[in-house]
């Protein structure tokens, strides 16, 4: 069983307020993404329980947490959750066997869903359980903080830009596991960010929050090929696509497959059928009339144009296609789409001139 | 040498610091987690009220605490009235009035201590299943060791030293309310040097070594903050 998540509350402050209605998926990554300021912290904290927001409505699956309409407000303790905080905020007083115990002796024992040995094994920290917190590089603490938060058998995980406080190098540390988490366990993730890349590698699920509202929700490829996005995050427009390794080319590049088509990206060693999702640029896809007789650009596929929005900047336009039922997006000038006669509906071949492997 | 009613003093007034000790740990620790916890408006006067030891002569408390506790005293009245007859120039007397004043010494280390951790670790126990009393006991008790420890030995320390108060409540009726700061002062007057020398020169020894070991084992607890 896989209970969807169901959150509706207005928190205000001052002049900042938050005020969404989210409904998100029961399995994989959700991820909250938006600027600082943009209410994410804020929408985590009030489905934890943390914040009390008055008016709401909490519900995982038929579980009710909150619902202020009928007087429910269940406290955070007696919620089957999993919260990891921005910084790691293991306790100093205990060992990290101890900081992982925590919470999973105060599950009675024919609840528990997850073994320390395997978590700890997931997580890589087998080899830290005697040490003090204060003993740990910032990206062991966070993994130790995520592997506390799953020995408290969640049905549900929050997590709060656990990678924000890391540097770039620590980030490429965890990456790796929580993309194991993601593949390996069976409760849904909501997954804050401000991150474009982490979303891109990570989300199943994308919720764009601009300034307390929901700017978008949907699944990810979908949501990100989104071209009427507000203008923060049409200024780094690009689509997601999952794809599977097909095969090796005698000349360093390897064939990706996805729905639609036929990817070629630089060689990628990896035994065929792994599963590897790319991010293209709206800024790297260009548009041609006919197919180009000669090109020095690999990637070339036929596409249905599906719409066309001018962006913030003047004399550029967002165009929106479909290769077979993959979108897409594409950056071009008001020019270009005059003189292509760009519209929806029309027939055209792009080019891509960059594909970035996310995994 | 310290004779017998030397030793005497030293052990009645071992026994009030101790029970004044832990009396003022039970009370003090809920105050000092409300009081750096709670955002009611109350909070400020609440502090200043539990401060006022610290600014007031002993004597000052010692006037008021004598009128309560008095046989007009509302504090009397209600002594007498269950039966405990009056506190004034009692051991218990001095233990009550001995708590007032070293209050603060006990209430200011522990709010400090509680103060340093923050909320974060507290709603880290609560999405790891601990309720609020559980919190307490296994996140902010633990984390605030340092402060307890600082309390307890302000607390004790204080209470030692403790002069006019002592005088003013207790009187000072050797084996019952006679402690040893009066005790030195009577040897003082008397002009017996060296046994005023020996229990003032303890003093001096044993405060030393208190505050050596609270310092070289929790530098923190002394700066209040971890």
């Amino acid at each position: 069983m896989t209970p969807a998540l169901k959150a509706r509350f207005r928190i205000e402050r001052g002049d900042f307020s938050v005020d969404v209605d989210l409904d998100l998926p029961g399995r994989g990554i959700s991820a909250l993404f938006g600027r600082s300021g943009s209410g994410k912290t804020t929408c985590l904290r009030a489905i934890a329980g943390l914040e009390r927001a008055r008016g709401g409505y909490v519900a995982l699956g038929d579980e009710v947490w909150q619902d202020d309409a009928a007087g429910v407000f269940v406290p955070v303790h007696r919620r089957a959750l999993g919260y990891v905080f921005q910084e790691a905020s293991l306790f100093a007083h205990l060992s990290v066997r101890g900081n992982l115990a925590f919470g999973m002796t105060r599950v009675p024992r024919d609840q528990r869903r997850f073994e320390l040995g395997p978590v700890a094994e997931l997580l890589g920290i087998d080899a830290l359980l005697d040490r003090r917190p204060d003993r740990l590089s910032g990206g062991e603490r966070q993994r130790v903080a995520i592997a506390r938060a799953l020995l408290a058998s969640p049905r549900l995980l929050l997590m709060d830009e656990p990678l924000a406080a890391l540097d770039h190098r620590r980030k490429q540390e965890i990456l790796p596991y929580l993309e194991r988490m993601h593949d390996e366990l069976a409760i849904p993730i909501v997954y804050v960010s401000h991150a474009p890349d982490e979303v891109a590698r990570l989300a199943d699920h994308l919720v764009l929050l601009d300034a307390g509202r929901v700017a978008a929700s949907g699944p990810l490829t979908e949501t990100l090929a989104r071209a009427d996005l507000p203008p923060a995050f049409a200024d780094d427009a690009g689509v997601v696509w999952d794809t599977v390794l097909a095969g090796q080319e005698p000349d360093a590049l390897s064939r990706l497959a996805f729905a639609g088509g036929v990817l070629y990206v630089g060689r990628r060693d990896a035994p065929i059928g792994t599963r590897l999702r790319c991010r293209i640029h709206a800024r790297d896809v260009s548009l041609a009339l006919e197919r180009p007789p000669a090109s020095s650009i690999v990637n070339l596929l036929p596409a249905l144009v599906t719409a066309a929005v001018d962006t913030d900047t003047p004399g550029h336009v967002l165009v929106q296609l479909r290769v077979g039922p993959s979108p897409l997006l594409a950056r071009i000038t008001a020019r270009s789409r005059r003189e292509l006669s760009i519209a929806p509906g029309k027939q055209v071949w792009v080019q891509i001139k960059g594909v970035a492997l996310l995994s | 040498m310290l004779d017998l009613d030397d030793a005497a003093t030293l052990w009645l007034t071992l026994q009030l610091a101790c029970t004044v000790t832990v009396l003022l740990l039970a009370l003090g620790t809920p105050l000092a987690w409300w009081l750096a916890r709670t955002r009611s408006r109350l909070r400020h006067a609440v502090g200043a009220v539990v401060a006022l030891p610290l600014v007031l002569p002993p004597t000052v408390l010692g006037f008021y605490l004598l009128i309560a506790f008095g046989p007009n005293g509302w504090l009397g009245q209600l002594t007498q009235a269950l039966g405990l007859g009056l506190l004034p120039f009692t051991f218990a007397g001095l233990v009550l009035a001995s708590s007032v004043y070293s209050l603060p010494f006990v209430v200011q280390p522990l709010q400090n201590a509680f103060e340093a951790i923050g909320e974060r670790p507290l709603e880290a126990a609560a999405t790891l299943r601990a309720g609020p009393w559980d919190r307490f006991w296994s996140v902010a008790v633990p984390l605030a060791r340092p402060g307890f420890l600082s309390a307890a030995v302000l607390g004790f320390a204080h209470t030692i030293g403790e002069f006019g108060i002592v005088l003013m409540i207790g009187g000072n009726l050797p084996g019952k309310t006679r402690t040893l700061a009066v005790q030195i002062y009577d040897h003082v007057e008397a002009l017996e040097y060296a046994q005023a020398h020996w229990l003032a020169g303890g003093m001096v020894v044993f405060s030393f070594l208190v505050l050596l070991a609270l310092y070289s084992c929790y530098p923190q607890a002394v700066r209040g903050r971890s």
